[in-house]
């Protein structure tokens, strides 16, 4: 996963904030655009899955790097 | 997909539990859930305009003490005076420090989400509490109020 179209830094931030930054993101783009989001949350692996699933935009990917989280979600 | 509705009724005026209605009211607002929270009795503190809010460890076994104080300190210890300002204090640091949100930002991403916050009409008169001391975005009512819009929650929690 390399392309994306805006990029959400939440590194550092807690339960819940990394799901309402990734909310407002999306909000900001187009329909078919894909958000990276970063995160250090280990909560944030399965809340993103749960987000993805309740709000229709599909997580494209999810993988650990080092000690950081990378998400890719695309806007429904 | 159809709007679902989430109601909270929350009761508790400490920092600590001041925590559950706004991660779960934001949240859902983040989900899609339609949100409203009712504030009553000590949960009237969560929206005033200058938050002070307190953690207190008198009565609370199950609160994690730094430095094993909680193996070595008397119960009666939590007692003694400026013991609540230390532990809120000290928690307000760890929260920071682990990058959990502050009251004040989570209460805001919940107004800004369109999140209902309904205050106890019932509770202002009791303790004589001043509109003017709570934030603008507040709608006041009561129990009938609050149930105009469970009853057609699909979640509905008492904090």
């Amino acid at each position: 996963m390399a392309d994306f179209d805006q990029e959400l830094d939440a590194r550092g931030l807690n339960c819940p904030l990394p799901i309402l930054r990734a909310k407002k993101a999306l909000n900001s783009i187009d329909s078919g655009k894909i958000l990276k989001i970063l995160s250090t949350d280990p909560g944030s692996v399965k809340d993103f899955e749960a987000f993805a699933k309740q709000t229709g935009n599909e997580l494209l990917s999810s993988a650990t790097v080092a000690d950081e989280f990378h998400f890719f979600l695309k806007k429904s | 997909m159809s709007e679902k509705k989430l109601a909270i009724i929350s009761t508790k005026g400490t920092l600590d539990w001041a925590y559950p209605p706004f991660i779960l009211a934001s949240t859902a607002a983040a989900l899609g859930y339609e949100t409203t929270i009712f504030f009553t009795f000590y949960g009237l503190q969560l929206l005033k305009k200058n938050l002070n809010l307190q953690v207190s460890p008198l009565g609370n076994p199950g609160m994690p003490m730094p430095m094993g104080m909680d193996k070595w300190f008397p119960v009666i210890g939590t007692a003694i005076p400026g013991m609540q300002s230390i532990m809120t204090s000290m928690m307000r640091k760890k929260m920071k420090d682990k990058g959990v949100a502050s009251i004040e930002e989570l209460r805001a991403l919940c107004i800004e989400a369109e999140v209902r916050l309904i205050g106890c009409q019932m509770t202002i008169d009791l303790f004589d509490m001043k509109k003017e001391d709570f934030i603008n975005e507040i709608e006041l009512g009561g129990a009938a109020t609050f149930f105009e819009y469970a009853g057609e929650a699909d979640v509905s929690l008492f904090i």
